[in-house]
């Protein structure tokens, strides 16, 4: 469902948050931290990284001052809302020793509820396909499902794209069509500055509700609509997603997966990074005494030699197995796996990548030296549809 | 407490150690019963249990068998690390985590009317064990039923009572051989692989149920499929780290699937294009 | 005089050999027995005969240095022992020794190799059933210096 558009002035966009807080939301958005963009609560409108915007390329990020004073002015920066559905460290349960005997405790789940405010739509999307890896699988994380079932999306629409970006490739944005509470996007020039609101769930119309806004007019509806196609023409890369599966699936002793080998650091940074990657460990943690334990979860990543270690060694001991793993996994097996692409074009892992490996680079590499016949009559499979 | 531990599958339920048997100098057979002593829960020959010692860790253990006197399942361990010592360490009474079963498992019924010829390396025979029990309960469903069986040392063979067990009362062809050995040893000696030949079934009519280290079920493939036997009949188990067990980790990846859902067990077809990359 | 010649055919190593050349090799042809724990041949020793196992198992063995000596392989009735008798310097590579009562057919080596030498087509016929024997018998090898098994814990 969406609602009839409003416009909400940018004094009035703290009554959002209030009206948020109010509902027992706790609200965690885009704030200033580390010389970057990251997400943290949120108490008011001036939290927001006002006048800021982000410069991205290959292993470059950096933070610039605006000429204006854009709460959303920038693309996205090296978290994602996994650190609040799939967080970087969980307890699972603790154990208490007594004689032979033990007992464990499972770790209640979160009854938390988020509002994420400031959801871009590859993130919207990144979040749709974790959904797939934790809910809509053989079994069912239970944590994750109630951050999940609890979290309330306030989508911002990307006004402008980085020179990473390549949402419009993977087909996933830069609009949020749908799978969000609110939708805004962030109009300003001129003197004038507002968010054109789009209410996209029942929970999102009664917000909404709460908060003063006009209706809106033909032309601000336009106008919210021509910022989003401004981002769509921005598009820093591009990934040519055509038979992508096959590509990389048919292609395991390519030589470019040595080249890249040589470069890539295994640093785990992209794994990190990315708003899909899943992927975690267990530690045990015990007391001195023994007689008490805890069983954490933690993010991990297919970079570490530790990942595929099988008694006596690590199953994937060179950098071109571990970085041929993590590619053909995002952007092929995934599918098989969970019918979609793993990757949603948001650029994190070209971004953040300390030596700027572009893995839509290495996918254009491995296709323009393919010798392997890739499925032409047929519709090939691309990832998300 | 116990409903919601019930239903979290990432937390191991206690069982009980009611017995400890030593197989080889470094293999162990654990008996474990539900914490009322209850009969363990059914399972599906093939398939793997999460075993946790207290404050130490969890592996993946594949079952090994039903115990007929207590109905506890059997798990025949090989101590290759800090948790396996741990298990090996356990006593009768002691308790242990447990989470499972999980995975995949032999597809016998598909092999009911036909020839089944089981491959076993090292410790791979214990996975393969329980199939040979249901086997043996309805012998009279299949044709030619042959165990090829190679360990690194006569000393290193598993179950031989039940091997002999299964050669003289079940019809079963036990063939057995080990990689090397002393004069002492009056048996085969040679790689598994040349036990194919020695067998007797018909490849056309033959499903083939193979386990042991990767490099041993990637050779004994070539054998079955040169004497005739159909990639679609052959099938595998395999290993990797795994951690949850439910597909939410990511580790035990290989290829598209996760071993810990998609298998242990798979069709070799299924998997043949991953099989011969190194380190996939 | 019944000869060996009904025997060795029905042996799987000689399975559709030409009527004709299977009497050359008939004429090479000897019965043998070897009882329990009785050599056959030792290592380095001139390799002169070609082994056609009639029944019984014969052990390979190696014997390193300061530790006992080990098999590595065995070979049953329907297989064959040795192809040294074929390649130069004709020497053994191992020793043989009888596991269990094994009968066998020896094949004079020389014998053997001199027809081959005079009809390419029996040489050709011989090597093309030897070949795969010395080809499995390397792979075998390759398996078990891998020690899949494991030890290390």
């Amino acid at each position: 469902m969406t609602s009839e558009p409003r416009i909400i002035e940018r004094k009035a966009l703290d009554q959002l948050l209030e009206a948020l807080t109010q509902e027992g939301y706790q609200v965690v958005g885009p704030t200033l931290g580390d010389g970057a963009i990251v997400y943290g609560p949120v108490q008011a409108s001036e939290d927001f990284p006002v006048g800021w915007t982000d410069e991205q390329e290959g292993g470059v990020y950096r933070l610039k001052k605006r000429e204006d004073k854009a709460l959303f002015g920038y693309v996205v920066g090296p978290h994602s809302w996994k650190k609040y559905l799939h967080p970087p460290e969980r307890r699972l349960w603790t154990g208490q020793a007594s004689g032979t005997d033990f007992e464990l405790t499972p770790e209640p789940v979160e009854t938390a509820r988020f509002a994420f405010f400031g959801v871009r739509s590859c993130e919207l999307h990144a979040i749709e396909i974790q959904d797939r890896v934790f809910i809509h699988n053989d079994h069912v994380d239970e944590d994750y499902k109630a951050r999940r079932e609890n979290a309330f999306v306030v989508v911002v629409q990307c006004g402008q794209a980085g020179k990473t970006c390549f949402c419009v490739s993977m087909n996933t944005g830069p609009k949020a069509e749908s799978g969000y509470d609110l939708a805004l996007t962030e109009i300003l020039d001129e003197g004038r500055h507002f968010f054109h609101a789009v209410a996209g769930s029942p929970k999102g119309a009664a917000i909404l509700q709460q908060v003063e806004t006009r209706s809106a007019t033909s032309s601000d509806s336009a106008e919210a609509e021509e910022a989003v196609q401004k981002a769509r023409g921005q598009m820093g890369r591009t990934l040519n997603t055509k038979g992508v599966k096959e590509l990389l699936q048919e292609n395991p002793e390519h030589p470019r997966w040595d080249s890249v080998a040589e470069r890539c650091l295994s640093c785990a940074n992209c794994t990190m990074v990315c708003p899909t990657c899943f992927c975690s460990t267990v530690e045990d943690t015990t007391d001195l005494t023994g007689d008490h334990t805890e069983r954490w979860q933690k993010w991990d990543s297919c970079f570490t030699m530790d990942f595929s270690y099988l008694h006596g060694g690590s199953v994937r001991a060179s950098t071109k197995s571990r970085y041929r793993q993590w590619l053909t996994h995002k952007l092929s097996s995934w599918i098989d796996q969970f019918d979609s692409s793993g990757c949603v074009g948001c650029g994190r892992c070209v971004t953040w990548c300390p030596v700027g490996i572009d893995l839509t680079e290495e996918v254009r590499s491995i296709r323009e030296e393919n010798t392997v016949r890739l499925p032409s009559k047929r519709e090939a499979s691309n990832g998300n549809a | 407490m116990e409903d919601i531990q019930r239903q979290n599958v990432m937390v191991p339920r206690p069982f009980l150690v009611h017995r400890v048997h030593k197989e080889t100098e470094d293999t162990f057979t654990l008996e474990l019963n539900g914490e009322d002593s209850a009969e363990s829960p059914p399972f599906i020959p093939g398939q793997f249990n999460m075993l946790y010692a207290f404050g130490i860790g969890e592996v993946p253990i594949s079952i090994s068998g039903r115990s007929e006197a207590s109905g506890g399942w059997l798990h025949t361990i090989r101590e290759v690390g800090t948790v396996t010592r741990a298990l090996h360490r356990m006593k009768r009474g002691g308790v242990l985590g447990l989470r499972g079963p999980f995975g995949t498992g032999w597809p016998i019924e598909e092999a009911r009317g036909n020839d089944i010829v089981f491959m076993a390396g090292g410790i791979g025979l214990a996975p393969l064990r329980p199939a040979l029990h249901v086997v043996q309960s309805m012998r009279d469903q299949f044709g030619e039923v042959a165990l090829l069986y190679g360990a690194r040392t006569p000393e290193s063979l598993l179950f031989e009572k039940e091997r002999e067990l299964w050669r003289a009362k079940f019809g079963v062809q036990v063939k057995v051989t080990v990689d090397a050995a002393g004069r002492e040893w009056k048996r085969n000696v040679g790689v598994v692989t040349n036990l194919v030949e020695r067998a007797s079934f018909d490849p056309a009519h033959t499903v083939a149920f193979i386990c042991g280290p990767e490099v041993m079920m990637r050779f004994s493939v070539v054998e079955l499929k040169q004497c005739g036997v159909p990639e679609d009949k052959i099938y595998i188990s395999m290993e990797r780290n795994m951690k949850c067990a439910v597909g939410f980790c990511g580790h035990c990846q290989f290829g598209p699937t996760f071993i810990c859902k998609d298998g242990p067990v798979y069709r070799y077809d299924r998997i043949r294009q991953f099989l011969n990359v190194r380190e996939v | 005089m019944e000869t060996l010649e009904p025997i060795l055919s029905k042996h799987p190593f000689f399975k559709g050999l030409d009527k004709a050349y299977m009497e050359l090799v008939t004429g090479c042809a000897k019965n043998v027995r070897f009882d329990a724990g009785q050599f056959i041949f030792r290592q380095h020793e001139a390799a002169d005969v070609f082994y056609i196992i009639r029944q019984g198992k014969v052990a390979l063995e190696l014997s390193p240095p300061g530790r006992p000596p080990v098999t590595l392989e065995t070979v049953n009735e329907e297989e064959i022992l040795g192809w040294a008798w074929l390649v130069p310097p004709y020497h053994w590579h191992c020793d043989a020794q009888a596991v269990e009562l094994t009968r066998a057919i020896a094949l004079d080596g020389k014998c053997l190799r001199n027809k081959c030498m005079e009809d390419h087509d029996l040489g050709f016929e011989l090597l093309n059933r030897l070949l795969p024997v010395i080809g499995k018998r390397m792979e075998a090898t390759q398996l078990q210096l891998m020690d899949v098994y494991g030890t290390k814990a």
